[in-house]
């Protein structure tokens, strides 16, 4: 199968460059792990369900109208249930790039796009930092409990504590409640004070903030700003959460501890981009986000990056960027340099948005001393069972310093998620920069799928050039 | 880990040992190492020797530290699929033997005895039991704590000090100088660039390699196994890509699939074609891999030598400075009998080997 342009991701980036890179002679490919498009942030119920209003669950319900709709007038080729695994350059003696992915309800029959150009637009995913007690069944990520609500339409409990920080909580928190959970508290780190240090740039907002803020009202969810959560308490479930007032260093104030009963806790602390196929292309990243130019291209030539991998900044940000990669590659596959002229508009809300979401990263970070409330006896990696004492034993008398060096003395971050769960919290314990951590296969692959991968005839036996000479093992 | 081991006999032999990194402990080869311990890839030889020795010393070690560095002495078996690998294998064991390893012949159908889920087919094989394993990076920590040497990572050495008459003294760092009369240069693959800062040329060179790790499985690889007709295929000093099966189980689960090898320089980029190779390879040793899921993928730079053989010991060119490098991608495995070779001629003793074989200015004849 080959195309013009594989874009990778059916969220708001992907949607947005599929879109315009079609409507301008390109012929696309839209790959999704998904099936349904519409990525995390447009997230539909399964068919099934029968949801009659869906709708009551999102926001910008008609730009994802826009967007449904212009998928299915368009040419682009959508395939669904495809979870891409790795990106390979182009090889000698073979043009355009290969985009390897699984497919399948066990994800192991194997498929591939051959590309000229690919648009990465694989998203984020939800940063969450531990506290005693996290592991308790009841408690889930904010986003976890916002697409339980988005797809399955299920809702996670009886009384809700929703905590952490970032712009995340103030939908879910009005989600849960709109669907008749009692929200008990939404507990956000951030005090008020750094809202108004920053207030300019995240005036781009405060009319969709201020709707929040008449929803959680409506409601009558307490809001607790300059809060945390240092304790899940309960036996085999969640029954209360214990929160703490934290002073202006971020350490908690003695005294302030309060326990709230409840049966869910929603915690989150923003957001990371997935980044595995970009590093595994070479793409340069810029900290923990794919470094673009003004066209969303990377370094990597034939490669563009639009959307949360690109930098953490919601979907309309998403939509700007991965309408400006779409129209950069149409004219870049012609040979061509466009003319950015033609995107202004998109352009200014790309510069507005990401100016917006920088004053939210400052503002919304997790306390500066969260990690003093996590006790040695804390899981930390929940794939692999390691304890907060064991990061801090590597550190303290291993000589470890790094996160890769933490992850090879105490296996934390060499389980199934491969340390994107665990990895900003290894990386805070520590002490360390958390460093993005080289993982060149994006989801696990069955060995016989990657034996044969790249091969023209997919599924052919090995030809004689895959026979490795023989040598010593070391 | 070779610093480590170095580190460990040097202060069992009474000195005041430290230990400078610019990373982490085992930021190097060592954290992207399989922690192999093997006698059965070489051929009668000073590294062989070298081997027995380490062999042994791992064995001791293991005493006090073994469940804390997953040592296990599982022991190897090479596989032959050819008469013509068979014939070359029975050949290198009757002379391994001679040379004191313990290895036992074991015929085709006897194969699965040992590794019941080997594919069917091969010609025969042989059982190594002095083969053995370490988690590499475990290994080097547990050790450096044990040995009590002060650690220092995250420091540079930017500078050997040296007197006016050319001796060490020391080295300088970015955080202020060590004082020494001795430096061992312990630095692996980059062996060569601390070489340079003591005046001396000590050709190190890179060679690439990846390893594939699945996903955490019940013990069903019980020893290191592989595939045995490189022996009809020398040593090769090709700098093309050349990936040969190995595949063995470890104690925490995973599945670790070996080993491809490149001279790339220091490239870390990821290399489909490499790790497809090493996959197919280890479908083909062990046919159950098929459906087993890869987790991760990972390069090292094994510490090449233009003959294969590593630096140890003291450098007749500079006094005071000695050599621990080199051990292509057997650095794990030599690494206790390279420190206890070290720590002897640290103490004015003669060492247990020969140390001629790895003289560190044994190129400079070659290149006079």
């Amino acid at each position: 199968m080959s195309t013009d342009l594989a874009v990778i991701g059916a969220g708001p980036a992907g949607l947005a460059a599929s879109l315009a890179a079609s409507a301008r002679g390109v012929r696309v490919t839209l790959i999704d792990a998904g099936e349904q498009a519409g990525g995390q942030f447009y997230r539909q119920p399964a068919a099934g369900l029968g949801a009659r209003r869906p709708q009551e669950l999102h926001h910008q319900w008609r730009t994802w109208e826009r967007l449904r709709d212009g998928l299915a007038a368009s040419s682009v080729r959508h395939l669904t249930d495809h979870h891409v695994w790795c990106v390979e350059q182009p090889q000698a003696r073979q043009a355009g790039f290969t985009v390897h992915a699984l497919r399948g309800p066990l994800q192991e029959e194997p498929a591939t796009v051959r590309a000229d150009a690919v648009l990465l637009a694989t998203g984020g995913y939800e940063k969450v930092l531990p506290f005693p007690g996290w592991t308790l069944p009841g408690v889930v990520t904010a986003g976890g409990a916002q697409a339980m609500l988005k797809g399955g339409l299920v809702v996670a409990g009886r009384t809700a504590v929703v905590a952490g920080t970032g712009p995340l909580l103030l939908p879910v928190a009005t989600g849960l409640a709109a669907a008749g959970v009692e929200v008990a508290a939404l507990v956000e780190s951030a005090g008020p004070r750094g809202f108004v240090r920053h207030l300019p740039a995240l005036a781009a907002k405060l009319p969709e903030a201020a709707g929040y803020a008449a929803r959680l009202l409506r409601n009558r969810v307490p809001v607790m700003a300059g809060h945390t959560v240092v304790e899940a308490h309960g036996d085999d479930h969640l029954e209360a959460a214990t929160v703490a007032a934290l002073d202006p260093g971020g350490r908690v104030r003695p005294g302030t501890h309060r326990r709230i009963p409840c049966d869910t806790l929603a915690v989150g602390h923003g957001m990371l981009p997935h980044t595995d196929l970009a590093e595994a292309l070479g793409c340069r990243l810029d900290g923990v986000n794919v470094h673009v130019d003004d066209e969303q291209r990377t370094d990597v030539p034939g490669v563009w990056a639009a959307g949360e991998s690109t930098g953490i900044g919601g979907a309309a940000l998403a939509l700007a960027e991965g309408h400006i990669a779409g129209r950069s590659i149409a004219a870049r596959l012609r040979g061509t340099a466009p003319d950015p002229r033609a995107w202004a508009a998109a352009d200014r809300s790309r510069t507005r948005l990401r100016d917006f979401f920088a004053a939210v990263d400052s503002v919304c970070a997790p306390p500066t001393h969260w990690t003093e409330q996590v006790t040695d006896d804390t899981v930390v990696c929940r794939c692999e069972e390691v304890r907060a004492g064991a990061v801090r034993e590597a550190v303290d008398e291993l000589g470890a310093g790094d996160l890769r060096t933490v992850k090879l003395l105490t296996r934390a971050g060499m389980g199934w998620c491969q340390g994107r769960v665990c990895g900003p919290a290894v990386a805070g314990l520590a002490g360390c920069d958390p460093t993005p951590a080289r993982r060149p296969f994006a989801r696990p692959v069955p060995l016989g799928v990657l034996a044969r991968a790249g091969h023209p005839t997919g599924t052919d036996h090995l030809t004689e050039a895959d026979h490795p000479t023989e040598e010593g093992p070391s | 880990m070779a610093g480590a081991a170095c580190a460990l006999y040097a202060a069992r032999a009474g000195l005041d040992v430290t230990v400078v990194d610019r990373g982490p402990v085992a930021g190097g080869t060592t954290g992207a190492g399989e922690g192999n311990l093997l006698v059965s890839d070489k051929e009668p030889g000073p590294e062989l020797e070298l081997a027995l020795l380490s062999n042994r010393l791992w064995a001791d070690l293991a005493e006090d530290v073994g469940e804390a560095i997953e040592y296990e002495a599982k022991g190897g078996v090479v596989v032959a699929s050819s008469e013509h690998g068979l014939a070359a294998l029975t050949d290198l064991v009757a002379a391994q033997r001679a040379a004191g390893v313990v290895a036992e012949q074991v015929p085709a159908d006897r194969l699965h005895d040992l590794e019941p889920h080997l594919a069917p087919g091969l010609a025969g094989g042989v059982h190594y039991p002095q083969d053995s394993q370490v988690m590499p990076t475990l290994a080097a920590a547990h050790i450096l704590r044990a040995s009590g040497a002060r650690l220092l990572t995250g420091r540079t050495v930017t500078e050997v000090l040296r007197t006016a008459d050319g001796a060490v003294r020391g080295v300088r760092t970015g955080h202020g100088d060590i004082h020494a009369p001795a430096v061992v240069n312990a630095a692996g693959t980059w062996g060569g660039e601390v070489a340079a800062l003591a005046g001396v040329s000590l050709p190190v060179l890179p060679r690439r390699g990846f390893v594939l790790v699945t996903e955490p499985l019940p013990r069903r690889v019980r020893h290191k196994v592989y595939a045995a007709d490189y022996v009809a295929d020398v040593a090769s000093d090709s700098a093309a890509l050349q990936t040969s099966p190995v595949v063995e189980g470890t104690a925490a689960g995973p599945v670790l699939i070996g080993a491809s090898r490149e001279r790339v320089g220091f490239d870390r980029s990821f290399s489909l074609p490499v790790v497809r190779a090493l996959a197919a390879g280890a479908v083909r040793l062990f046919p159950f891999l098929e459906e087993v899921r890869a987790m991760r993928t990972y390069a090292g730079f094994r510490p090449y030598m233009p003959d294969h053989l590593p630096a140890i010991g003291p450098d007749p060119r500079v006094p005071g400075l000695l050599h621990a490098c080199g051990h292509e991608g057997a650095g794990i495995g030599l690494a206790t009998g390279t420190g206890r070779l070290i720590a002897q001629v640290l103490g004015g003793k003669a060492p247990e080997l020969d140390l001629a074989p790895f003289r560190p200015d044994r190129f400079e004849e070659e290149a006079a």
